[in-house]
């Protein structure tokens, strides 16, 4: 091993130029379509979008001034965004913590039970369906009057419970829902992290007479963490991202989006509120940026705490 | 293995990546697969003129939201197109709600229709915006009458500075669907309805109809002291789930009965009345209606809307617009309906929300002079003519609205419950303002609040007259 490769850290392994043996020219052509897809679709627009946060933008005219910071000051005294902003973050607590306990739990039962590639299939099957078509059927099956849920609760003597339209059962319905598409998705990721704990650990642990819940907290969750870092990262920023759910399934055919009474108005609707209903792109785009600096200061913090570049394999 | 694992993960968000990218544009052509050409047309009259110099034919893009009206639309295109072989028109047809978002995607492209069909509370932002032409030079100089139209109406698309955006085409009034089955069991009947009285205190003969049609599931009225409002079948009064800013289907009519106006100046006030105590007390009615078990709760409306609630048969009459007749009497309806009237409030007549639709021009066209040519002759009395035949909505002509209305008789349906509101003279205007779902979007929660029973109908009222006014006054 040379000087220059022992000066990457293990977790660059693919910059070591043994592991490329030269391949950087067609890695480039490789990686040339991603890259003209990020830098048109995200870069460009993400610098635009900080530029016309300082803008008072208007959607239709399609231009705008320079105001300063005007966006900013306004942002910081509009008790809707932190409104906004509170309903989001109750909606990814009890999002994140249903979906990863579930997820846990059904890529733990694949890996010890079955290796059936059509389980797999069935336990991903949510996801693949699209996220509108997830809400319309959601808001059928849970309607107070006309859905089949209230009607099987009726079975049991159960009054209708409107699942939408009270203020306090939206955003755990809304929870519960995304938790229903994203937990097969979620739980194959665990279960890839899961095929990297060396089977004989468990052949060890069971010869030492260790049973299945002291495999699982001793064993699994401590070599399981730099998968689920990853995994976590992904759906938290994206659970605080959330919009089409809420957006279809609270507007309904009769309701306003992010209703009833704003109980899931949450941050990108309100986003999206400002651009798209009010006009108001600039105001709209600094509360985005706001948005970004939340976004990436979770995911840091995450990462750390959850110190998820290492692993305690080796 | 670990490194495997890793690189899968890697392609996988790289995959991930392009695939959000290109996904973006998923609905740019959505409206694609609707668009009607006259593509053939065009070829048929180009072929028999060898004598004349050849014209280099203009094509004129139309948007509409209502499919129900395209047809019709595209009848008098044809016409058009007809008469000026030199235009030809291409009807695009939308959903409501994706209508508007591409249409906001055109203006800020500078792209999009020559022609659209314009709704009272978004052209004020578009005048704002500076993406309409205006007419008055156009209709100055085609001598066109705007006197043509039901009193009112062609008011309506003229700016403060008295620039007009459009010219009418139809409109639209408020009354009540009943489920004949429901009104007959109680032996209630559409003259009934007609002849009530409504104030927000008691409710009047109205609020006494309205109990009589309430059911609960022992079978007992609403005007029986057995009925169990917290377990009811029909509800005496159903409601549309979106309440609203302007309540143009739920409490506008009732509201201005007891003499409530929603600006200080229509169009184009720069203050609301939303703390208005006769406002407050008609949306507290409501609330002691839903309470009652004589209105559905709003809760049950929001979800799937309240014409689904009324179709499955939980409420026996419901105020409505003009424009979902076509609803009500077709197929999707399972049950034969009558229309009445609203009640006459205490301002001693009736009222009904008045409002129209016109067609504007985008200011990004290229062929302003023949897209002016089709919007003339949307409004003409040929066009509307034909509208009025089809009886999908009341033209703005009223020798065409006469036509709908028999048009409607001979179908057997009397649909005279709406036009008695212009008839008499009733009907208020459509509240203009520039920041109309700007208001929707502060006062439509704080009925869902009011309505909830979480809040108090005059405090919340009067914290978003403030908000309201704030908004306005900017």
């Amino acid at each position: 091993m040379t000087a220059a490769q022992r000066a990457l850290p293990r977790r660059w392994p693919l910059l070591r130029s043994s592991n490329l043996h030269g391949g950087w020219p067609s890695a480039f052509w490789f990686l040339l379509p991603a890259l003209i897809g990020f830098v048109a679709f995200y870069l460009y627009p993400a610098i635009r979008g900080v530029y016309i946060s300082f803008t008072d933008w208007n959607l239709i005219a399609n231009e705008g001034d320079w105001v300063g910071t005007d966006n900013y000051d306004r942002l910081l005294d509009d008790s809707r965004v932190w409104d906004s902003l509170k309903v989001t973050i109750r909606y990814t607590v009890i999002n994140i913590v249903s979906q990863t306990i579930l997820a846990i739990g059904i890529a733990v039962l694949m890996d010890r039970l079955t290796k059936s590639v059509v389980i797999r299939g069935i336990i991903l099957f949510p996801w693949l369906i699209p996220n509108v078509i997830v809400a319309m059927l959601w808001v059928w099956m849970l309607d107070g009057n006309l859905g089949i849920v209230n009607e099987f609760l009726g079975w049991f003597g159960v009054d209708p419970i409107r699942f939408f339209t009270d203020t306090d059962k939206v955003i755990p319905t809304l929870a519960g829902i995304n938790t229903w598409r994203h937990m097969g998705y979620t739980a194959l990721l665990i279960f890839a992290g899961l095929q990297m704990i060396p089977k004989s650990l468990y052949e060890a642990a069971a010869l030492d007479g260790a049973t299945e819940r002291q495999m699982f907290f001793g064993i699994t969750m401590p070599l399981l963490r730099p998968i689920l870092a990853l995994v976590l990262v992904i759906t938290i920023v994206g659970s605080l991202q959330v919009f089409d759910t809420v957006y279809v399934a609270t507007g309904g055919f009769g309701g306003q989006p992010g209703g009833p009474a704003n109980a899931s108005r949450v941050i990108y609707l309100y986003i999206y509120q400002n651009a798209f209903d009010f006009n108001q792109l600039g105001y709209a785009a600094a509360i985005s940026v706001l948005l970004v600096v939340i976004l990436l200061a979770v995911t840091f913090v995450q990462l750390k705490l959850l110190r998820a570049g290492e692993s305690d394999l080796s | 293995m670990r490194k495997t694992v890793w690189r899968l993960i890697a392609v996988f968000i790289a995959l991930t990546l392009v695939a959000a990218a290109c996904g973006d544009d998923d609905d740019g052509g959505a409206g694609e697969a609707q668009t009607a050409t006259q593509a053939t047309e065009a070829a048929e009259e180009s072929a028999p003129a060898p004598t004349e110099a050849p014209v280099e034919a203009v094509t004129i893009e139309y948007w509409l939201w209502d499919g129900n009206q395209q047809p019709y639309y595209q009848q008098c295109a044809d016409d058009f197109t007809a008469a000026n072989p030199s235009i030809n028109v291409e009807i695009v047809q939308f959903g409501w709600g994706d209508y508007w978002t591409n249409l906001t995607a055109a203006f800020a492209s500078d792209s999009g229709p020559d022609v659209f069909t314009d709704h009272l509370a978004r052209y004020p932002e578009f005048v704002a915006s500076g993406v309409l032409v205006p007419l008055n030079d156009y209709v100055a100089r085609d001598g066109v009458d705007t006197g043509a139209y039901f009193p009112g109406l062609a008011e309506l698309w003229v700016d403060a500075e008295g620039n007009r955006y459009g010219l009418p085409k139809d409109f639209d009034t408020i009354a009540l669907v009943m489920n004949s089955g429901h009104v007959a069991d109680a032996g209630v009947t559409a003259a009934d309805f007609a002849a009530a009285e409504w104030n927000p205190d008691d409710g009047g003969s109205f609020q006494e109809l309205i109990a009589k049609l309430s059911v609960d599931a022992n079978g007992n009225r609403g005007d029986s002291p057995d009925f169990d409002s917290s377990n009811v079948e029909v509800y005496g009064m159903g409601l549309e789930g979106n309440f609203g800013a302007f309540g143009q289907t739920t409490f506008s009519g009732f509201a201005a009965s007891t003499g409530f106006q929603f600006l200080d100046v229509n169009p184009f006030g720069d203050s609301a009345n939303y703390d208005d105590p006769r406002l407050a007390a008609t949306i507290d009615w409501y609330v002691r209606m839903i309470d009652a078990g004589y209105v559905v709760p709003i809760e049950d409306v929001e979800s799937l809307g309240g014409t689904t609630v009324f179709q499955n048969g939980s409420a026996a009459v419901m105020a409505d617009g003009s424009w979902k007749i076509g609803t009500y009497i077709g197929a999707d309806t399972p049950f034969d309906v009558e229309f009445a009237p609203l009640p006459t409030g205490p301002s001693g007549s009736r009222a009904s929300m008045f409002n129209g639709l016109a067609d504007s021009i985008n200011r990004s066209s290229d062929n302003q002079e023949e897209a002016w040519q089709w919007v003339k002759h949307m409004a003409s009395a040929e066009c509307q003519d034909i509208i009025g035949g089809a009886a999908v909505v009341f033209p703005a002509i009223p020798s065409a609205a006469d036509i709908a209305v028999a048009s409607h008789q001979a179908n057997g349906v009397d649909v005279t419950a709406f036009t008695v509101h212009v008839d008499e003279g009733t009907t208020f205007l459509f509240p203009i303002t520039d920041s109309a779902s700007q208001i929707e979007a502060i006062v439509g929660p704080a009925m869902q609040e009011i309505l909830r029973g979480q809040a108090d109908a005059a405090d919340r009222l009067s914290q978003v007259a403030d908000e309201v006014n704030s908004v306005l006054g900017s």
